[in-house]
């Protein structure tokens, strides 16, 4: 069938566009790895302390994460995002940094509560002030802890941004 | 049994060992010396009169520049049978040994371990006596008066050193420059 | 065959970032096949320095830190402290205040322990108990939300009473959900009590015989499973706990089915006092008026009133001057056992030593004599089975 591409476009959405008769759409191939990214973001499971509570709120029956895409993965090899949720310890920074490196490319951060953010009250010889002494986050949350709501604000923000990256999937920079 | 009580009977057992009986709010706390710890809380526990089976809590306290004898480590005793209370306050001086009392109660092991993880005071006979709550390289007993409560910001722990530096080294190898 | 196999005990590290340790404890256990030789467990991962951070507190400001020891049920943990505090300043709150405080403690108590419930059947196996727990544990965090404001980190209780009233909104939504709340209950009971997976793997575990535990320290259910009757409600009655009715339930053998069937029942005793609590909930102050050194001023005086705003502002910047010289050890008994403060005063505003007796921190120290012989799989039964909170045990 020959199709007379110049003719039968419709535009989508900005930089999407489809061949009605088709059934062929077109696009970049940086929307289109960044749209798979950003609708199935798994973050691993990683409770520290009194956040992670809320996070398993937002990931239960009320809140219901999974209609976003996501889904917690014990592992962080399968895993594509990190919340940290909860007061990051010099003793646990090893342990958080190591998890970190072990999810694979791409991968993301988000620092969930104002410990994570900032050491928070706990301005003690034990506390590390902010996982981002030591991580790349990429949405801090702030909140003591921060309510379902906001984490979902910060995922969301989470998927902007990814859906803004250009060329991650390509070797060169 | 009344807690004054065994405080006097304590007394009249262990001539010597009894520094000072306190009662403030209905709970009476006795003063002991060190040396015969072990000899009391065996007396305490195993006595059908006192039956303390339920150690509660240990902990130490540092009276730096207050009293003489440094440290003190205070057990909080409970009976279950007779539900009557009792607290001892054994006093210790800074680089002395405490009998462990772990052979009595099981629960003493971890509270000793944090005791000597955050004082520094050392248990004789405790079966394992490491850190407990710090890491084992950790400089310094954060609990002690003369300690920082936001820690030596000249001397950071190795570990966390360790992983700044990591992070730092990672970094060229980031998505993000 | 004359050939022997030689076997070998294996290392096994558990932890500390692992789905089923409720936070970050770590275990080393030491296998041989699949049974438990030896179990370490390894603390301290969160360790925050709370009791350093108090003595550099006023006892109004170390409030906020006693919630977040114990975050999954921040009310009791705060209540616990002003327990504490008042019998050190020797003050006793209004009796309005006694009850709202049982009655919110009771609340919490519920959400502990379906949080407990939710992810010790998460641990199990059971993924629907998981879901229909948070359901009502989410009505109850709204119903926080209504009584003060937030939602896991309450900081409602203060010194002599409570933050604010309660409003008939509130009162009227907790009634509602005691009433329908037994029933939910029989709902999660109906999906594991009697099934066939849940007993095979919590029946004749981690089985401790009351003498032991004791000697263990374990405290709360975890020693009410093995039959010996020790609550602190009953023992020593705090607040409002000696002018309503309920029951402690005792367990018979010790094992991790009989500390769940407890919790079960205490949630059903909590509900009643709850009810109970809104019944006979008396009229009158929230905060008592006996010592105004140490206690906050009521909020409509402190709007209209220049002496009571200062007052409120010294007390809430600098905290009270003096405090009583002495020694105090309160306990009281929250979800997860007996929580004990143990604050010496030498006469300032601030604590000399402030120490934290968390239930938490006993029953990890006995979980490698519940582990021990084991198969590896219960290790996960048992952890889930005394119920720790590792915010609380680090502390």
């Amino acid at each position: 069938m020959l199709i007379d591409s110049t003719l039968g476009l419709v535009d989508v959405e900005e930089g999407i566009k489809v061949i009605p008769g088709a059934n062929t759409i077109i696009t970049t191939l940086d929307k289109f790895i960044n749209w798979g990214r950003e609708s199935s973001l798994w973050p691993v499971t990683f409770g520290l302390a009194c956040c992670a509570i809320e996070m398993m709120a937002c990931g239960s029956s009320h809140y219901d994460l999974d209609r976003l895409g996501i889904i917690f993965r014990g592992s962080p090899r399968q895993a594509d995002c990190m919340i940290v949720a909860g007061t990051v310890t010099k003793k646990m920074a090893p342990v958080v940094r190591k998890v970190y490196d072990q999810l694979p490319e791409p991968r993301y951060v988000i620092a969930m509560g104002s410990c994570a953010c900032s050491g928070n009250v706990y301005r003690s010889y034990s506390v590390v002030q902010g996982c981002d002494t030591f991580l790349p986050v990429d949405v801090y949350v702030p909140g003591c802890p921060p309510r379902p709501e906001a984490l979902y604000d910060g995922i969301i923000r989470l998927q902007e941004i990814i859906s803004k990256e250009r060329m991650r999937w390509s070797p060169i920079r | 049994m009344e807690p004054n009580q065994i405080a006097e009977s304590l007394k009249g057992e262990f001539t010597g060992e009894v520094v000072a009986v306190k009662e403030f709010r209905g709970q009476t706390g006795i003063t002991l010396k060190k040396d015969r710890l072990l000899d009391i809380a065996r007396r305490l526990h195993d006595a059908p009169e006192f039956s303390f089976d339920f150690l509660r809590d240990i902990c130490g306290v540092d009276f730096k520049k207050i009293k003489t004898p440094r440290f003190e480590v205070v057990y909080n005793l409970y009976s279950m049978t007779h539900r009557h209370a009792l607290r001892l306050n054994v006093q210790v001086e800074i680089k002395e040994f405490v009998p462990s009392v772990t052979s009595v109660w099981k629960t003493a092991d971890w509270h000793e371990r944090e005791c000597f993880d955050m004082f520094g005071i050392v248990f004789d006979g405790h079966p394992d006596l490491r850190r407990i709550l710090m890491p084992e390289d950790w400089a310094g007993h954060p609990m002690r008066k003369d300690y920082p409560v936001a820690g030596h910001e000249d001397e950071e722990w190795p570990g966390f050193r360790d992983v700044l530096k990591k992070a730092e080294d990672f970094k060229k190898f980031g998505w993000y420059k | 065959m004359d050939k022997t196999i030689k076997t070998q005990e294996m290392v096994l590290n558990m932890g500390p970032q692992h789905p089923s340790t409720h936070g970050v404890l770590r275990l080393r256990l030491e296998v041989s096949g699949e049974t438990v030789v030896k179990c370490t467990p390894f603390v301290g991962y969160l360790h925050r320095g709370t009791e350093k951070l108090a003595e550099g507190m006023t006892y109004l400001q170390a409030i906020p830190l006693m919630d977040r020891l114990d975050y999954i049920s921040s009310m009791t943990n705060d209540v616990g402290y002003c327990i504490a505090v008042e019998r050190l300043f020797d003050i006793n709150p209004p009796l309005r205040a006694k009850y709202i405080r049982t009655m919110v403690s009771e609340v919490s108590r519920i959400s502990s322990h379906l949080l407990w419930l939710a992810t010790h059947a998460l641990d199990i196996g059971a993924m629907t108990v998981f879901l229909y727990a948070f359901r009502e544990r989410e009505r109850i965090l709204e119903l926080f939300e209504m009584l003060c404001g937030a939602r896991l980190t309450v900081t409602y209780p203060r010194i002599g009473g409570v933050r604010n009233d309660v409003t008939q909104e509130f009162i009227d939504t907790l009634y509602q959900f005691t009433e329908e709340f037994p029933d939910k209950i029989k709902e999660y009971e109906t999906l594991i009590n009697v099934n066939r997976i849940w007993l095979k793997r919590t029946v004749g575990i981690g089985v401790i015989s009351g003498e032991e535990a004791v000697n263990y320290g374990l405290t709360g259910a975890a020693l009410r499973g093995s039959g010996v009757d020790y609550d602190i409600r009953k023992h020593f009655p705090y607040d409002a706990y000696d002018l309503v009715n309920f029951e402690v339930p005792i367990g018979k053998n010790g094992d991790v089915y009989d500390r769940y069937l407890c919790r079960m029942e205490e949630m059903r005793q909590s509900n009643s006092i709850i009810r109970q609590c809104i019944e006979a909930l008396p009229t009158g102050p929230i905060m008592t008026s006996d010592s105004p050194k140490y206690t906050l001023p009521p909020k409509d005086k402190v709007l209209n009133n220049m002496e009571s705003l200062i007052h409120h502002f010294t007390l809430i910047t600098k905290g009270p001057m003096t405090a009583p010289q002495g020694e105090v050890y309160v306990a009281t008994e929250v979800p997860k056992g007996e929580l004990g403060f143990y604050i010496i005063s030498d006469g300032t505003g601030k604590p000399y030593r402030m120490r934290v007796r968390s239930p938490s921190f006993v029953h990890v120290s006995a979980l490698p004599r519940l582990c021990q012989g084991g198969m590896i799989a219960d290790v996960v039964a048992n952890i889930g089975s005394i119920d720790v909170v590792l915010g609380e045990c680090d502390r």
